[in-house]
């Protein structure tokens, strides 16, 4: 039932994007293409931290890993972009598998550590071998719409559909993935992974699964922005676009599928309209380059600071104050909102109710 | 959680993503292109003429190249004042792309799609530019004089609306090694270079021209990894009395001071890109501080042959030198007037050149046209090689020694192609004087 739910709601949301699509000019249909890049990356590495508690400061070198595997595959094979953007986040989660695996062992900044390690780490391989991988000018993809749509069907347009169909896919597998009792397995472990393991949750399984999942996602992410950028080089995987996804992730609210709609708005439509309005009121260029980033930082600290919880949390809490239907206090079996569930390392978790009680238990 | 995976969620996404970019996009909406007057011109008006181009304002490559695009405005700016090109103004718009291709296709697709440019004008980089240069292509898009020495560019039949400027490597290598070949006839030679297009474009070029049985060892390095004291070990372990060097100008820096803390002293040939002597001289020290000794860079840099396309900075006596001069001092002053802004000023007088003999309504495949027709030479010491089937850009250089932190020509500037036959020729022309106007 779920899944059908899901998959008709995909299809009206598709059938918006696609009218949305075939309305705006060029340029607003590649950004279209660029936000589903972002809202794919951001979902998986939404999904890993606020289900699975753990925390990934390396789903750049994922999308890496996915963005390389479409060069390759398209170059050498000619894959056609279906088939290639089904590939291509199998490959990632194959590596996923690997770090996963070491991962399922680490915490809270042990785990952030070796993941912005493999951020650093793996894109520069590209350099290494040149001969393979195009060394830092990189492997070029191009992706041309079919010629049944005409000669001059806008190639962005196509890009758009793809990159929104792939986006739609994903949404609702995770949504399905987040309401299944895998999800529900998650979030026991994220809670409290000692008792879920009592209650015969294999933890460390769990763990390398959702690690599997969000680097899928981020494959798949980097074969979308291989397609749009047309080119794959190392200079696009840096640790600032592992850093982006991981401020998108929080931005727009950790755990939620809509806040990664909120972030990859935020990444995408920010800095463009920022260098619009920073350039036509004529500041120097040293200052106008530097604004976009600037007021990226700004969002940030202001959306930290209003709605701790990130945008779709802040908007929740909006919702409640204004909507008609408050909920009832201490209504039985109602779990509080995701905003305000926490993560293992989260400064709200409950403590143990006292040491002594602990050791009592064994 | 409940609800964030409720029927609703795909809906508001959609739903709210195409508001957004509705709303961000009110007004520009009709900029297609498919709709508009057949017979304008994207970019150009009346008054006007408008052209984008993608440069690291930010990033690991800003530090210096973030000085070429606002120089080659101030260029812009001197014609604006002096009546502009055919009484349009140019109006230069150029984005940060932080070095980043993913970021370059970002903001060439907003100059081309939303701001409507004319034409993508010196957009650097080589792993940034090759992101965009096929879509360029496809777009009809004028890609004019990108700023990277890689000989990609010149390739007519498959990027026929892209232009390279400066020297590129190969040519670069050719010159340099045909030198060495003269200069240093069996000597034993190593190569010092980045491991990319560059040096090994530079590598090819050298190849081309110095006998294989004199290079007695190659060593190449990554921007991102300082280390290369095995590199440096290795050659001095080979016996190489001749270092040729294509590197950037903090690995330059970087092997001269390896070298010396190996009590190792050969000579040092470095390509244009990595031996510009004040930038040279300036991390020679700070990189000498922080292993706590002191050095003197113009001391260091003594000696290093080295080779240029535009005139040297220091012959004031020259007439192209003493125009970019006045513009900086005019529009620029901020900027140091170095290497880097003699780059932006002189690439920018191309462009002007490219659009006056495009002539009074120009199109986009007609500027193309007038570049393949040929440009006379301005303030490179060597003509350009354009036509239908060269898109290639500066053809030659002299050799240059620094002495006391300023390069000093040696004899005349030479010519080459890229091809493993052309021989490298002196130049026997003479560089045109900078015309009084100041423009083309």
């Amino acid at each position: 039932m779920t899944l059908l739910r899901h998959l008709a709601a995909a299809i009206v949301a598709g059938a918006v994007i696609w009218a949305a699509s075939v309305q705006l000019s060029a340029f607003r249909d590649f950004q279209m293409a660029q936000i589903a890049v972002y809202v794919v990356a951001i979902a998986g590495l939404s999904i890993l931290i606020g289900l699975s508690g753990q925390i990934s400061i390396g789903n750049g070198a994922f999308m890496a890993v996915g963005a390389y595997a479409t060069a390759l595959l398209m170059t050498h094979l000619n894959w056609p972009w279906w088939a290639v953007f089904l590939a291509s986040p199998a490959v990632a989660a194959v590596a996923g598998a690997v770090v996963g695996l070491a991962a399922a062992r680490l915490h809270g900044p042990y785990l952030a550590g070796a993941t912005l390690m493999l951020a650093v780490a793996l894109p520069s391989l590209a350099n290494q071998f040149p001969g393979v991988f195009g060394g830092d000018q990189g492997l070029s993809v191009n992706v041309f719409p079919p010629a049944s749509l005409g000669a001059n069907f806008p190639q962005t347009r196509w890009l758009a559909w793809i990159c929104a169909l792939a986006a739609l896919v994903t949404l609702v597998i995770l949504a399905n993935l987040g309401r299944s009792r895998v999800g529900r397995n998650w979030r026991a472990i994220r809670d409290d992974p000692v008792a879920a393991a009592l209650a015969g949750l294999p933890v460390g399984r769990l763990r390398v699964l959702a690690f599997v999942m969000s680097a899928a996602c981020a494959g798949l992410a980097g074969a979308m922005l291989a397609v749009t950028t047309s080119l794959v080089s190392p200079g696009s995987f840096t640790l600032s676009l592992s850093i982006a996804l991981l401020a998108g992730a929080v931005l727009g609210g950790l755990g939620t599928l809509l806040g990664a709609l909120w972030g990859a708005l935020v990444i995408v439509l920010v800095p463009t309209y920022v260098t619009d309005v920073a350039t036509s009121h004529g500041f120097s260029g040293g200052v106008a380059a530097n604004i976009p980033i600037a007021a990226y930082g700004v969002v940030l600290i202001v959306v930290i600071l209003i709605f701790p919880q990130g945008i779709q949390g802040g908007l929740r809490r909006l919702a409640k104050q204004f909507l008609p239907t408050p909920p009832t206090l201490g209504s039985p079996g109602r779990r509080p909102p995701v905003s305000e569930d926490v993560g293992p390392d989260s400064p709200y978790r409950r403590p143990p109710v006292s040491e002594h009680q602990e050791e009592g238990t064994s | 959680m409940k609800r964030s995976f409720s029927l609703r969620l795909p809906v508001v996404a959609a739903a709210v993503t195409a508001a957004s970019l509705v709303a961000a996009g009110c007004g520009s909406s009709s900029s297609g292109g498919s709709g508009g007057a057949a017979a304008s011109v994207p970019g150009i008006t009346k008054t006007q003429i408008l052209i984008g181009s993608h440069q690291p304002l930010t990033g690991p490559a800003a530090p210096g190249y973030s000085e070429i695009a606002p120089a080659a405005n101030a260029y812009f700016q001197y014609v604006n004042a002096h009546g502009g090109i055919y009484g349009r103004k140019i109006k230069y718009t150029y984005l940060d792309d932080g070095y980043d291709p993913a970021k370059t296709t970002s903001v060439v697709h907003q100059l081309v799609l939303q701001d409507n440019v004319f034409a993508i004008f010196n957009g650097l980089g080589t792993p940034t530019h090759l992101a965009v240069v096929k879509y360029l292509n496809s777009a009809k898009v004028p890609d004019l004089f990108i700023a990277s020495g890689c000989d990609c560019w010149d390739n007519p039949s498959t990027y026929p609306y892209s232009f390279g400027w400066q020297l590129d490597y190969i040519r670069e290598g050719k010159i340099l090694g045909a030198y060495i070949k003269q200069h240093f006839a069996g000597k034993k030679i190593g190569y010092f270079f980045q491991n990319d297009e560059f040096g090994q474009d530079g590598v090819k070029g050298l190849d081309m021209e110095i006998p294989h049985s004199q290079v007695v060892s190659r060593q190449s390095y990554v921007p991102t990894n300082v280390n290369i004291g095995p590199a440096v070990a290795a050659l001095k372990a080979s016996g190489a009395q001749v270092v040729v060097s294509f590197s950037i100008p903090a690995f330059t820096a970087l092997l001269k001071l390896t070298a010396l803390k190996l009590g190792w002293n050969p000579t040092f040939v470095v390509s244009d890109v990595g031996s510009d002597p004040i930038t040279l001289a300036g991390l020679l020290e700070a990189f000498a501080k922080k292993g706590g000794a002191t050095v003197q860079g113009n001391q260091l840099t003594q000696g290093i042959i080295t080779d240029g396309y535009l005139p040297t900075l220091g012959n004031t006596g020259n007439s192209w030198i003493a125009l970019f001069k006045k513009v900086h001092d005019t529009y620029d002053a901020k900027a140091p007037f170095d290497g880097n802004v003699l780059y932006g000023e002189a690439v920018a007088y191309a462009f002007v050149q490219a659009m006056v003999k495009a002539g009074k309504n120009p199109t986009r495949a007609g500027v193309v046209k007038a570049i393949e027709g040929g440009l006379s030479q301005g303030a490179s010491v060597a003509p350009y090689d354009y036509s239908a089937t060269d898109h290639g850009g500066i053809m030659g250089a002299f050799i240059g020694v620094i002495q006391n932190g300023a390069i000093v020509q040696q004899g005349p500037v030479w010519t080459t192609d890229t091809t493993p036959s052309g021989a490298v020729t002196p130049f026997t022309g003479t560089q045109p004087a900078a015309p009084a106007s100041g423009m083309p």
